[in-house]
């Protein structure tokens, strides 16, 4: 009986190594593990044995099950496995086709350039103020030094609704406006991003709208040194470390004294090249230390208080940044320029 | 202003710095240099020449054969210049020589005779058309009988020069002269000055017994005065001083007319020559123009006056328009005997009115404007009577008939160097500053670190103590000012709550997919009315227009984004860019007056505008066109993430869809629209189907709460409930969905809508309302009961209200 349960399991394993589909192990199952199948027949059999014997046989006969059933069990999952494998080899995709598009949108490049300088400002403790785009004379010119029939009301003609009111030309106002707000006595630390308007035609150059950041600094002490320290840290920041900056003396008719700043130009690297017209240099923004007439029409003693001011174009910086040809660019909308800086 | 190297050596010492190094260190020092021009940098090889004979070319009529004797040797060559002459003194090209536009001259041979070389006009040379004089406009150059031959032609027409163009800023108009120029380079340069011949002989004969001089008004006109110089003899003036004129930008006239332009450049002193003959009277009286009264200027332009201009008069009619230009009548002709000089102090004001008023912006009143230095009136007119008797044969006349009214005085400007390094940062010591002044020419004196200074009235630009620290500053070098950062107490900075909210609804809508523009604010006047929505339109009662606008285009304030955005849509939609979605946050102007007096009210607005597809997939046949819902879900986005529930209802807007468009309601307050363009105004446009939305940021800014307030997860189960009903075509699911709530009681949380359907199985004239409800209360368990009872008082009250039926 015993050589009888031996041939029986080498029989079944034989078949559960042969066989190749679950269908096949079930029928196997069936054939050597079922109520009919031989083992039970052996077991069945076994009150012709010896009482010595039939536990001798009983457990082989449960070992002898026990091993078909862990084979079948373990061809089993090996068959499942292969099937799924199988499965998912029909399910291979063109991975190369394109993928299904997401709708991107994104800020406009100026205002990206507008907010990088107001984070800059604002980590130096700068404040972001806003005004009125239609201002009045006064805060537009007077309050700035700039007189009635002042020569220099020649360069910025202006777009007057009435004799009174007028687009800004330049976010200087708001700085008058903010002083004014303080009462002449505390510090001010602004910056105003916004959009003014200057009668020019429209070209390659020149927009009768643009975009200005000014900013502002009165306090006790101040000094000309301390504008060159934090232009130098801004230009630094917005244009990389490797930068140096030159201020010139310049006029405007709210500082005294005055300074253009240039930084080294990129491309060449201080030599001099065509972008920088061979002077090594290019210029970025205006400023210098407010005059003392603008402090005082705001109500800050300028025996007491001074400060500095200065002010950018941020189209003119994309335009050094990222090799914008064409001013009218930021304005005609154009969906091929705009997703451009959507990395910047 | 336009600076000859040449010229400004005869006032200072320049040798030992090249052009570029100059330029630099001006730009530097405060004037920027925009450009350095070598006149003639590559030509070489031309000298002057004497054409010993000149006869007709055998074979061409037109072409001339000349021997020219340039020294050395003596050249064949051939001429098609029409004013060329036996006799005459040359600029001559030899064989292989440059010209201009790298243009090599070789020898060559013209029908059939042999020439060497070229014989040049002024063009050819590399001077500007514009400024050639114009005896010579159309041939070649001649120059003077006593010009030595085989001289370098290029050095005698001042071709080696290099002209640096300064770019003045309005403060530094004391530039505007070749003397400003010269004391700033000797400031920099730290050279000494030479200043220009002013002493004259004059005749016994008095001045003053052929002038008198009256002036009405001392405030438009402190200073006049009159020069006579008789014996005139009017011809070219000197070649260097054509030269110079030239290199200025001046085109060279006469000797009399170059002689005021040259002292013009050379003291910044603007200067008229009147024909005395032709004056009209002895008298010069300066007055304002008798409103109405005309005259003709040198130009020959009948010009009408008004009592805002200042003449000059000869006490019956005006002969010069006061610093803008003269009057035909008396103008200086090759007849001119006796020449009536002017030099005056006009007001900067009313000089700007008049060549404003009659659009005439010259040498002349651009100098007046700025204010002309009061010490160098009289000294530029001596100066003009010394070079008009020297080159114009001039006989000057004794004495200036002068009216003098004018302030001469320095200002004075007191400094001490501690304050001045306070201000600047630096540690300047006090004898750094005398040294400055020193440079400067400034006179001063010095009490320990208190200097009191003497501005010289050349530098009207500086009155105050900053006015210095300036001048200190910028001589001692802005390179050498120190990097520092402030020292007051810091402060931190950051960005308003609503600042921040600004940004934060932008990030909203780049992530939604909208890409942001900016638009023009102005617009046509036609488009500044355009899809104003309901809420501003009530507001405003006009809208601002420019007093004088460039262009129709620009010329009104908009009270919408939209108008413009569309205009942008259709630029890129004429490009094949017909997939768009565009917003922008920006202000409209809104004005609550009939005539506008004060400022607009600025409101802040988001817009978007799509068109085109939204979804594109195309390997898989996937496209979905924009639509009313699209558009509508991206405005929900923001209402859900500023936590503002918004209502919806119909709205007819002039410009937009009358079915597809809603306005757009918080509570009772109108706050913007939503919807489809009306196809009439869409085709206005180029576009196809297009969706705007337009709200008002302001008033969503001011209900927005920044805290939002704690709910506590429900710990109960909620039940749903499926509810579709039959109503009528035109009724709004949201009407019916406020009977829901109304009806269903405090349990409703939720009511949304899943799915709505027209068509077979349902009358003509109905549609079916599927709803999802969702009930929940967080504190117990639900009963179906009660469920149900709020079911069924749904269906009862959507039955009453709409006549709607359950869908069987
Ligand atoms: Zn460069």
């Amino acid at each position: 009986m015993k050589e009888r349960l031996q041939a029986l399991q080498a029989e079944a394993l034989t078949k559960v190594e042969e066989a190749a589909t679950l269908s096949d192990l079930q029928d196997i199952r069936v054939a050597y593990l079922g109520k009919k199948g031989p083992i039970t027949e052996v077991l069945r059999g076994m009150g012709k044995l010896s009482k010595e014997e039939r536990p001798v046989i009983g457990e082989l006969a449960n070992k002898v099950r026990e091993t078909i059933a862990n084979e079948l069990d373990a061809k089993k999952e090996k068959l499942e496995a292969a099937g799924l494998e199988k499965r998912l080899e029909k399910e291979t995709l063109d991975v190369t086709l394109p993928g299904r598009p997401v709708q991107v949108g994104g800020p406009h490049l100026l205002t990206s350039i507008v907010e990088e300088i107001e984070d800059l400002f604002i980590g130096m403790g700068f404040e972001i103020k806003e005004g009125p785009e239609v201002e009045t004379d006064y805060y537009n010119f007077e309050a700035l030094n700039l007189p009635k029939g002042h020569p220099a009301r020649d360069m910025q003609d202006s777009f007057y609704i009435t004799e009174e009111l007028l687009m800004r030309t330049h976010t200087s106002p708001v700085q008058a406006r903010t002083m004014g707000e303080y009462k002449g006595n505390k510090p001010v630390k602004m910056i105003c991003p916004g959009k003014v308007y200057r009668r020019d035609t429209d070209d390659a150059t020149h927009s009768h709208q643009f975009t200005q950041v000014e900013g502002l600094y009165v306090d006790k002490n101040v000094r000309m040194s301390d504008l060159k320290g934090v232009l130098n840290r801004f230009a630094k920041q917005l244009f990389g470390e490797d930068r140096e900056i030159r201020l010139r003396p310049s006029f405007f008719p709210f500082t005294e004294p005055s300074v253009e700043m240039d930084i080294s130009c990129k491309v060449c690297n201080g030599e001099g090249c065509s972008v920088c017209k061979g002077t090594g240099w290019i210029e970025i923004l205006g400023g210098g230390m407010v005059h003392p007439r603008v402090l005082e029409m705001a109500g800050y003693d300028p025996k007491v208080y001074n400060g500095f001011a200065f002010g950018m174009g941020p189209e003119r910086i994309a335009m050094l940044k990222y090799g914008v040809d064409d001013i009218r660019h930021f304005y005609t909308n154009d969906v091929r320029f705009l997703q451009q800086y959507h990395k910047a | 202003m336009f600076v000859s190297l040449n010229w400004l050596k005869n006032y200072v010492d320049i040798d030992n710095v090249s052009a570029e190094e100059l330029a630099e260190k001006i730009t530097k020092t405060g004037i920027e240099v925009e450009g350095i021009e070598y006149v003639a940098e590559q030509s070489s090889n031309v000298v002057v020449g004497y054409v010993k004979e000149c006869e007709k070319h055998p074979n061409a009529d037109k072409l001339n054969l000349c021997q020219v004797d340039v020294g050395e040797e003596e050249l064949q060559i051939i001429c098609g210049a029409p004013n060329i002459a036996h006799g005459q003194k040359v600029a001559v090209a030899k064989p292989g020589a440059v010209l201009p536009g790298n243009f090599k001259i070789k020898k060559a041979k013209l029908r059939g005779v042999e020439s060497n070389g070229m014989i040049c006009s002024l063009q050819e040379l590399g001077i500007e058309e514009k400024y050639v004089p114009k005896e010579y406009a159309d041939g070649i150059f001649v120059f003077p009988e006593d010009t030595e031959v085989g001289a370098d032609a290029l050095s005698l027409l001042n071709l080696d020069d290099a002209i640096l163009e300064l770019g003045l800023t309005p403060n530094r108009s004391d530039a505007l002269s070749m003397l400003g120029v010269a004391y700033e380079v000797a400031a920099i340069l730290d050279v000494p000055i030479r200043l220009p011949k002013e002493d004259v002989e004059q005749s016994r004969e008095q001045a003053s017994d052929h002038v008198s001089v009256k002036v009405d008004d001392p405030d438009l006109n402190p200073y006049y005065g009159a020069f006579v110089i008789k014996d005139i003899k009017v011809g070219p003036s000197p070649l260097w001083m054509r030269n110079y004129l030239i290199a200025a930008g001046i085109r060279p006239i006469n000797n009399v007319v170059d002689i005021t332009n040259y002292v013009l450049l050379e003291y910044g002193q603007p200067l008229h020559a009147f024909d005395y003959d032709k004056f009209g009277s002895k008298e010069i009286v300066v007055q304002r123009a008798k409103q109405g009264e005309t005259m003709q200027t040198l130009d020959d332009q009948e010009r009408k006056l008004s009592s805002d201009h200042l003449v000059i008069t000869n006490g019956n009619e005006p002969t010069a328009l006061a610093g803008v230009m003269g009057g035909a009548n008396s103008e200086v002709s090759n007849d001119t005997k006796t020449v009536l000089l002017e030099a005056a102090y006009f007001n900067p004001a009313a000089v700007r009115t008049a060549s404003k008023d009659f659009g005439l912006r010259s040498e002349s009143s651009n100098r007046f404007e700025k204010g002309v230095d009061p010490n160098r009136v009289k000294r530029a007119g001596l100066r003009a009577c010394q070079l008009l008797s020297e080159y114009a044969n001039g006989t000057v006349l004794h004495g200036v008939v002068e009216f003098d009214e004018l302030d001469k005085k320095e200002a004075e400007v007191a400094i001490t160097t501690s304050k001045m390094n306070e201000r600047l940062g630096t540690d300047i010591s006090n004898d750094q500053i005398g040294d400055i002044l020193r440079k400067l020419n400034f006179k001063y004196e010095q009490d320990g670190e208190q200097f009191s200074i003497q501005v010289p009235t050349r530098r009207q630009d500086i009155s105050i103590f900053e006015d210095m620290v300036e001048e200190v500053a910028r001589i001692y070098g802005y390179d050498h000012l120190p990097y520092t950062l402030p020292q007051g107490a810091s402060q931190a900075g950051g960005l308003t709550e609503l600042q921040q909210l600004k940004r934060e609804v932008k990030h909203y809508f780049e992530g939604a997919g909208l890409m942001e523009t900016i638009t023009y604010s102005l617009t046509s006047k036609d488009r500044a009315t355009l899809l104003v929505s309901p809420e501003v339109k009530e507001s405003a009662v006009t809208s601002v227009e420019l007093a004088m606008p460039m262009s129709e285009e620009h010329s009104t304030l908009r009270l919408s984004i939209l108008p413009e955005m569309l205009a942008s849509l259709s630029y890129n939609v004429a490009r094949k860019q017909t997939n768009l979605a565009y917003y922008e946050v920006g202000t409209v102007f809104v004005s609550q007056e009939e005539t506008v007096t004060k400022q607009p009210d600025e409101k802040l607005r988001v817009s978007g505008a799509l068109t085109g597809e939204w979804l594109t997939h195309p390997w898989q046949q996937e496209k979905k066109e924009v639509d009313f819902f699209l558009v509508k879900g991206i405005v929900e986005g923001l209402f859900n993430k500023l936590n503002i529930v918004a209502d919806y209802k119909h709205l007819k807007l002039e410009g937009m869809h009358p079915g597809r468009t809603a306005q757009i309601l918080i509570g009772d307050v109108p706050v913007g629209f939503i919807g489809q363009v009306h196809p009439t105004l869409q085709n206005n446009f180029d576009l196809k189907d297009t969706y705007v939305f337009d709200l008002d940021l302001d008033y969503l800014f001011s209900i927005y709460e920044n805290e939002p307030s704690f709910t506590k997860i429900p710990r109960y189960p909620s039940i749903t409930r499926d509810i579709a009903l039959v109503v009528d075509e035109n009724l709004n699911a949201g009407d019916v969905e406020t009977t829901i709530f109304k009806a269903g009681g405090p349990l409703v949380k939720e009511v949304q809508v899943f799915d709505v359907y027209q068509g077979e199985h349902l009358e003509s004239g109905k549609k079916s309302l599927a709803f999802r409800l969702l009930y929940l209360d967080p504190e117990r368990t639900l009963k179906d009961e009660e469920v149900e009872e709020s079911y069924q008082a749904i269906l009862t009250a959507v039955k009453d209200e709409h006549e709607a039926e359950l869908r069987g």
